[in-house]
């Protein structure tokens, strides 16, 4: 009823704008009071993410008074769930995806419908990077509304300072920054290796500035094998930081029982138990979560560095994908909505967002942090969504298998870099069918 | 769902007459059948049409397109997580049951005659209020491996440290290669030293949270006729600095035990460090000698059990399982206990029994059906064991703590969503259930 009322207020404040304006204004106006209906949206936010896509939703519904949405939270089941919902035949209007390879599978079973219509926005606003990223068979599909940066690395900076190092801007001084941490007393690395995506985001970031993206994108669509030359020469790269057991928080036994939090609060947690941790711009929601570190005094971000002199402002990250179930006027409304800068700086200036949209503007962004995170992804010469998300889930997103596993087995094992190699190709083979 | 279906269906048929004649025997069955309708439908939906369905779906791929006959059994046999599954539930069965029996019984007979059994036997039976889940946390934040963090292994430390003392540092390595050795066995200095020289003993990696307060800046002596001196410090400065030499603003270690050996290999003197880090071995006789920062200058930190390692994981859950579950089994035990006469137990005791016989002989018989329904009880839960494992064990070791409805679940819906060979799982576990049932509901049956 509230609602309503509010609606019949923000319609007759429409037409009294409608009456008022001039010509252009006019027609923008009454078309986004024609747009009515109501319309459902799914998505794995939940929490402060899930009241922030609301604050982006009712900047959406002031917008277009006429149709409400509703927003349903599915947690990290939402695959599961919304392929129960489009067996059942009952699938939400929108969806918002975490993994593209789940949007492609919905397009091949025929869920999904075309969003080409907000290709006029889109391409106004994003790099062509991720329009091909939506793309299936040559129509778009989805659009980034949220990305995520997982070139970053967070370091102590009391812990640094003691050491006297800086924020390393090539592997090579990141390698002697640690030897330099440990002599300090402190050990250098925190690795989160009970979860096994902290371990392919790393080395996606190392393969990603060592081999280039032309060889990312055929290792990704698993066109290159993995005991090739350059999966074997990344993986030795990353042995560097995996066979430095010494100066691991736990060691490589305490690494393998050390989940993504813990990871975090090993380096920002008291007494800190490691200066360096690498995961993505979410790092900072935990830091702020579970410990007492301040930004720029106890806790700052670096960009992952330039291996082998290459990729130093190179993003491997990933993104949530707005997608179309159900073609209505009013969904349509919403993901054109979604692709506008304005939507995107609602989120923005709430924190904890970085927006592919490059005409979003810097200084909505909370903090000299988020800032430099979202601008990196905005504008990265080459961005490249995580490689294992984007493979079959047997390979890249399983517990207890595939990737995720094989190495695990690897940060067990630094030294197996062929017998590593050979284990991923034959899991991939597998998971890929060629 | 069928303890509703008993509840409809007993009355009609209690108060059936023997025998009926036409229309009322009709009228007598459309009554019943509209009683026992909610709870037929209900089954019918939410029990037998899933169970066929998952049957029915073993047999077909992942995707659920093609039939793939016996190919998903097979595969339950063969891919190593799930035989490590089913070897773990083996585990599960023969270990769990047995032991919460065991231990229900003999608290049960323990508490029997004390006047606090009410509050023991509350204590004791106080986890089963909780949800395994929340009980599954509970014990993987205590099983964790640091010892400031687990319960378990901060027992442990506090035990150990009773026993273990040690200096000030806990953590240090030698700074440069002239001098070899380890925080437990000491660092030597490889060059044999004559008097008259001056030993550099530098160490890194020490946190500057463990250098003593009286720490200076450390002096490197110089050279006295007669004498072996030298100098341990920190040989780490965020400025700099030359590892091996004594640079600004790098502090002398305090308090560290300084051995000198000679040429065989014997302690001939022990010093220990000032303020600026530096001793001196003083009217040394000609020879040559090894210095020694020794072992008693650090305490070697307690890294703790890794419980939740892939190797002690499964017994670590069961633990957990076991003190969920022993209250349960103790009060079912207990209650059985208050059941039998006392008569019998007086007529043995009259007859000249020990306590241990009456327990044995005559006790453990009577009890006999109370510890069968425990024991097929935890059977059958220990078969469907899920939640706990998922709970306690972390993400890697996960293969290793692996049962089978955790095999299911992971199967199904943990990414792959192989609905094919987690239906095989599930109807596998199932099948190992039958029995068990089967002796229970029989069971159910005599007693009825």
């Amino acid at each position: 009823m509230v609602l309503t009322g509010v609606g019949v207020v923000a319609v007759g404040l429409a037409l009294i704008a409608a009456a008022c304006g001039g010509g252009g204004k006019k027609a923008t106006t009454t078309g986004a009071a024609s747009v009515s209906g109501s319309i459902s949206v799914e998505a794995v936010w939940s929490g402060a993410e899930q009241a922030s896509f609301k604050a982006v939703l009712n900047g959406f519904m002031a917008k277009y008074p006429n149709v409400s949405v509703s927003y349903k939270s599915d947690g990290d089941q939402l695959p599961t769930v919304l392929a129960t919902e489009v067996s059942g035949g009952n699938p939400p209007d929108l969806a918002v995806v975490p993994q593209p390879g789940l949007m492609k599978q919905f397009v091949q079973k025929g869920a999904l419908k075309p969003i080409d219509f907000a290709k006029p926005t889109i391409q106004q606003h994003y790099a062509p990077v991720w329009i091909d990223l939506g793309t299936v068979s040559g129509k778009l599909y989805g659009i980034v509304f949220k990305g995520a940066n997982k070139s970053t690395g967070w370091y102590n900076v009391q812990l640094s300072n003691a050491a006297g190092v800086t924020p390393p801007k090539a592997w090579t001084a990141l390698l002697s920054g640690a030897k330099k941490l440990q002599a300090s007393g402190t050990k250098a690395y925190s690795i989160g290796g009970a979860d096994g995506w902290t371990l392919t985001d790393l080395f996606e970031n190392i393969f990603l500035r060592q081999a280039g993206p032309a060889d990312y994108d055929l290792l990704t669509q698993h066109n290159m094998k993995w005991t090739s030359a350059p999966v074997k020469k990344a993986l030795s790269t990353m042995a560097q930081v995996f066979g430095d057991t010494s100066n691991i928080a736990g060691g490589t036994q305490g690494a393998l029982l050390t989940d993504f939090p813990t990871s975090v609060t090993n380096v920002f947690g008291n007494p800190p138990k490691a200066a360096i941790v690498f995961e993505g711009d979410f790092v900072e929601g935990t830091i702020t979560s579970s410990t007492k570190a301040k930004p720029a005094t106890n806790f700052n971000e670096f960009a992952f560095p330039s291996v082998d002199g290459k990729g130093a402002d190179y993003v491997m990250g990933g993104g949530d994908t707005v997608v179309m179930f159900r073609n209505s006027a009013a969904a349509r409304a919403l993901i054109d909505y979604l692709a506008t800068p304005q939507a995107a700086e609602i989120w923005a200036k709430r924190g904890g967002f970085s927006s592919p949209n490059k005409d979003v503007k810097a200084s909505v962004y909370p903090d000299p942090i988020q800032r430099r995170m979202a601008l990196a992804l905005a504008t990265a010469p080459v961005f490249r969504f995580d490689m294992s998300d984007q493979a079959p889930a047997a390979f890249g997103a399983t517990v207890g298998q595939g990737e995720w596993k094989i190495l695990q087995d690897f940060l067990k094992n630094p030294k197996n870099v062929n017998g590593i190699a050979a284990q991923l190709e034959a899991s991939a083979t597998k998971a890929y069918g060629h | 769902m069928s303890e509703g279906a008993n509840n409809t269906a007993e009355p009609s048929s209690a108060t059936a007459p023997p025998v009926l004649r036409g229309p009322g025997r009709l009228r007598r069955s459309a009554v019943a059948l509209g009683f026992l309708a909610p709870a037929i439908v209900s089954l019918g939906v939410w029990v037998v049409y899933p169970t066929i369905a998952t049957i029915i779906r073993s047999f077909y791929n992942a995707a659920g397109d093609r039939f793939v006959g016996i190919d998903n059994y097979k595969a339950l046999f063969t891919t190593s997580v799930l035989t490590t599954a089913i070897k773990n539930n083996a585990i599960w069965v023969a270990v769990v049951p047995a032991v919460v029996t065991s231990i229900g019984l003999v608290l049960a007979v323990l508490t029997e005659r004390v006047s606090w059994r009410v509050v023991f036997r509350t204590v004791v039976f106080m986890p089963m209020a909780i949800s395994l889940f929340s009980a599954g946390v509970i014990w993987r934040v205590m099983d964790q491996q640091d010892p400031n963090v687990g319960a378990i292994n901060a027992g442990v430390n506090v035990v150990r440290s009773a026993f273990v003392s040690g200096g000030p540092l806990t953590q240090a390595q030698s700074s440069t290669a002239l001098a070899t050795g380890s925080i437990s066995h000491g660092f030597t200095l490889k060059t044999p030293l004559h008097p008259g020289t001056v030993a550099r003993l530098g160490l890194t990696a020490i946190p500057p949270r463990e250098i003593p307060k009286r720490a200076k800046q450390a002096v490197l002596p110089k050279p006295v006729k007669g004498e072996i001196a030298g100098v341990v410090w920190r040989d780490f400065s965020p400025r700099g600095g030359k590892p091996g030499r004594v640079d600004p603003g790098e502090l002398g270690i305090p308090g560290a035990t300084v051995i000198l050996h000679n040429s065989a290999g014997a302690s001939v003197a022990t010093q220990t460090t000032a303020g600026n880090g530096d001793f001196a071995f003083s009217s040394v006789k000609p020879g040559t000698y090894r210095v020694e920062v020794g072992p008693q200058t650090f305490t070697v930190p307690y890294t703790g059990v890794a419980w939740l390692g892939s190797s002690l994981i499964t017994g670590a859950i069961i633990v957990a399982y076991i003190w969920i579950w022993t209250g349960f089994a103790m009060v079912v035990i207990a209650a059985g206990l208050s059941a039998i006469s006392r008569e019998v137990l007086e007529a043995a005791r009259t007859d000249g029994a020990t306590e241990w016989q009456v327990f044995r002989r005559v006790t453990i018989p009577m009890l006999g059906p109370v510890l069968a329904v425990v024991f097929v009880t935890m059977v059958i839960y220990v078969l469907k064991v899920f939640d706990i494992v998922l709970s306690i064990a972390p993400g890697s070791v996960q293969d290793s703590a692996n049962v089978i409805a955790l095999a299911m679940w992971r199967t199904a819906f943990g990414g792959v969503n192989d609905f094919g060979l987690g239906s095989a799982i599930a109807t596998f576990l199932f099948v190992l259930v039958i029995p068990v049932l089967a002796l229970n509901v029989r069971r159910f049956r005599r007693e009825v």
